[in-house]
């Protein structure tokens, strides 16, 4: 449903508590902090620990967002748990020249095998990085930087802001982190 | 201004939300209407032990110059209550028509 | 200067009740307007808001200290969903028939059973006829500025009623978007201090919420709707002032390419989806536009009549259904033209219930049926949009 030209539409899988809302949240203030467009929230509804959620981003460049409906068919897909992929359809409507952002161990090609997606990965072992860099198994903002190196939809530097608002003292590890996945994800060709 | 009657009363005439401006203006409603029969009193056997203004309902009692305990017949609706429960029978219900 | 921040629309409610200096919140958390109740405790407990906040039992509870509040003369808020909004229904009444400026938000909330903490207007339609002011909203920026113009509207000596901002539960409580802060001075310019005219004051002893006889009670009622009638220029006033100060202007009815021979009628946060689907359309080649409500209570006739007396089609979506009877918008808005001599066809539909998305196609569905209806006649009174049949 091209409802808005001009505008990208992630959606975020994730765990209840696993922070993809702050995930989102991060990206889509990143977004407003260059000045464009943007709108972030979570799957609507009743909050469970552990239980499998979502969240959604809408950045824009041309127009404020103008829907508020739930993201069914995303340009981008970003998986913060693994252990989401066997139980989740995560590719769920994703569109055609859309990407999925995966936190795995395994590569692309056997995600591909095991699953079948059929449109482009990104893959980072988030989990590796956020035990080394940030000591807890929280990869929310790990993630951000693997989603920003797959797709660009903002700068790095524009999360320091948003980073610092949100996790104050904690704030660089967690930009460190990001950089780090940053650097290490894997991005297929196109 | 001269105070309207209660049914004189228009829309425009009323306070916002209807506030009562006047304190205690409770004070002024004449229970004593209610009344269909009244207390009266032989103060001969009073003992001024105050049961009647305690157990009066309406709070009316209070003792008199003498001392003894006596109705405020503007407040008192005649329940008897007083009469009743008088320890030395001082109070004795009449009809008011007599 | 105002500064823009990516914000979830919740906290910047909080936000803003604490720029306007609120002195009491009495509230009870329920979804979807925890965020709400949460962030402005923080903000109390912080030292960032000097209030007091009354952490009650329940929603009735916390409509019961507002009223006490209020009539102490204290700026008031107070913010509620659903079925909270429903356990407060009579203490609702109190506080508008007692004309005290409270200001609540509610995030609305659909209400049981089957249980459901999602969005749709069941729980606005059932607090309609209770004597407050009634605002909707259909973004996170008109929920913030009208909750800003909510304590100026309520406080104003001609008014002193109750009002109530309407942001649809998730779909606007729990988006994070750009929004624009007025900063403190500003807030403290537009809006003056609460000066209720009778409050409770020992040195001042009044009555209040007393009793009320037949001999009074008709003519008690009939200033309380006169008030609610004439608080519609001060709605405009305030609008318009808030306007000049900060440059976004709101109106009792909005229209989107208003002068279209169909119109869709929707209220709150789905209109912005649905003006999609009329750009859409329109550039499909179909002459159609948009028309919405933002004052509920009191109801902007004029200004609807004004709106809609040109167009051919009016095609209406409640989020909530009475059961029964018609939907409620529809009703209201049949019955608001039903003796203009020009006047549009109405055909009604009921969708978007308990969190049920209306997408931009959905809209694109419904004024298809919509304008078949009006062409062939229907046997029903209304449709429902999207049930599985």
């Amino acid at each position: 449903m091209a409802e808005q030209s001009g505008m990208i539409e992630i959606r975020w899988h994730g765990r209840g508590g696993q922070g993809a809302v702050t995930s989102a949240e991060l990206v889509a203030q990143a977004a407003i902090a260059e000045n464009r467009f943007a709108q972030a929230f979570p799957s609507f509804g009743p909050e469970r620990r552990g239980a499998p959620v979502q969240a959604f981003v809408r950045v824009s460049d041309l127009s404020p967002v103008k829907v508020r409906a739930e993201i069914t068919q995303p340009d981008v897909v970003v998986v913060l748990d693994p252990g989401l992929l066997p139980i989740v359809n995560v590719a769920s409507g994703l569109k055609k020249g859309g990407i999925m952002v995966i936190n795995t161990k395994k590569t692309a090609a056997q995600l591909r095998q095991e699953f079948g997606y059929t449109e482009r990965l990104a893959t980072v072992d988030a989990n590796r990085i956020a035990r080394e860099v940030l000591g807890v198994l929280i990869t929310n903002t790990t993630m951000v930087g693997a989603l920003v190196k797959a797709t660009g939809v903002v700068k790095m530097e524009s999360l320091v802001e948003p980073l610092g608002r949100r996790f104050g003292k904690l704030a660089d590890r967690n930009f460190n982190a990001a950089k780090r996945a940053y650097d290490e994800t894997v991005v297929e060709e196109s | 201004m001269v105070k309207k009657k209660e049914n004189e009363l228009t829309w425009k005439d009323l306070e916002i939300g209807c506030i009562v401006t006047e304190p205690g203006s409770a004070m002024a409603y004449r229970t004593g209407d209610w009344r269909s029969q009244r207390p009266t009193y032989d103060f001969n056997k009073c003992i001024k032990c105050g049961l009647c203004a305690i157990y009066c309902p309406e709070g009316c009692i209070k003792p008199n110059a003498e001392g003894h305990f006596e109705a405020d017949l503007y407040y008192c609706k005649g329940c008897g209550i007083c009469a009743r429960e008088c320890p030395t029978r001082v109070i004795t219900m009449v009809e008011e028509e007599e | 200067m105002a500064h823009k921040a990516g914000m979830e629309v919740s906290m910047a409610v909080s936000e803003v009740v604490a720029l306007t200096d609120t002195d009491v919140v009495a509230a009870y958390p329920i979804t979807p307007q925890t965020h709400i109740v949460e962030h402005l405790a923080e903000l109390v407990a912080n030292g960032e808001l000097d209030a007091e906040f009354i952490p009650v039992e329940s929603e009735h509870s916390a409509m019961s200290a507002c009223l006490g509040s209020a009539a102490a003369g204290a700026r008031t808020f107070t913010a509620t969903a659903g079925q909270g909004l429903e356990l407060m229904h009579e203490v609702l009444y109190v506080a508008s028939s007692m004309r005290l400026p409270i200001v609540m938000t509610v995030a609305n909330r659909a209400l049981s059973a089957p249980l459901s903490v999602w969005g749709d207007h069941s729980d606005v339609m059932a607090v309609r006829d209770t004597g407050w002011i009634q605002i909707f909203t259909e973004n996170g920026q008109e929920v913030i500025d009208n909750v800003i113009c909510a304590f100026r509207i309520a406080e104003d000596r001609r008014v002193l009623l109750p009002v109530m901002v309407h942001l649809d539960g998730f779909n606007l409580s729990h988006m994070i978007e750009p929004l624009l802060f007025p900063e403190h001075g500003e807030v403290k310019d537009f809006l003056p201090p609460n000066n209720y005219p009778l409050p409770l004051d020992p040195r001042r002893p009044v009555a209040m919420g007393d009793f009320g006889p037949p001999v009074i009670y008709t003519e008690a009622k009939w200033a309380q709707e006169v008030n609610l009638q004439k608080s519609y220029d001060v709605i405009l006033e305030v609008w318009q002032k808030f306007a000049d100060k900060f440059g976004r202007k709101y109106n009792p009815v909005e229209t989107y390419h208003g002068d279209a021979r169909t119109l869709l009628y929707i209220t709150g946060s789905f209109s912005e989806t649905a003006m999609t689907a009329v750009d859409s359309m329109r550039k499909a080649g179909q002459d159609i536009g948009l028309v919405r409500l933002r004052l509920w209570r009191p109801f902007p006739f004029k200004e609807f009549r004004k709106a809609v007396k040109d167009a051919e089609l009016l095609i209406t979506v409640d989020r909530a259904i009475s059961f029964g009877g018609p939907p409620p918008i529809a009703s209201e808005i049949k019955a608001a033209i039903y003796n203009e001599p020009k006047k549009p066809k109405v055909v009604s539909f009921v969708g978007g219930l308990g969190g049920r998305d209306i997408h931009v196609d959905g809209f694109e569905t419904i004024v298809q049926r919509g304008i078949e209806i009006a062409r062939k006649g229907s046997q029903n009174e209304y449709e429902i949009f999207g049930v599985r049949e």
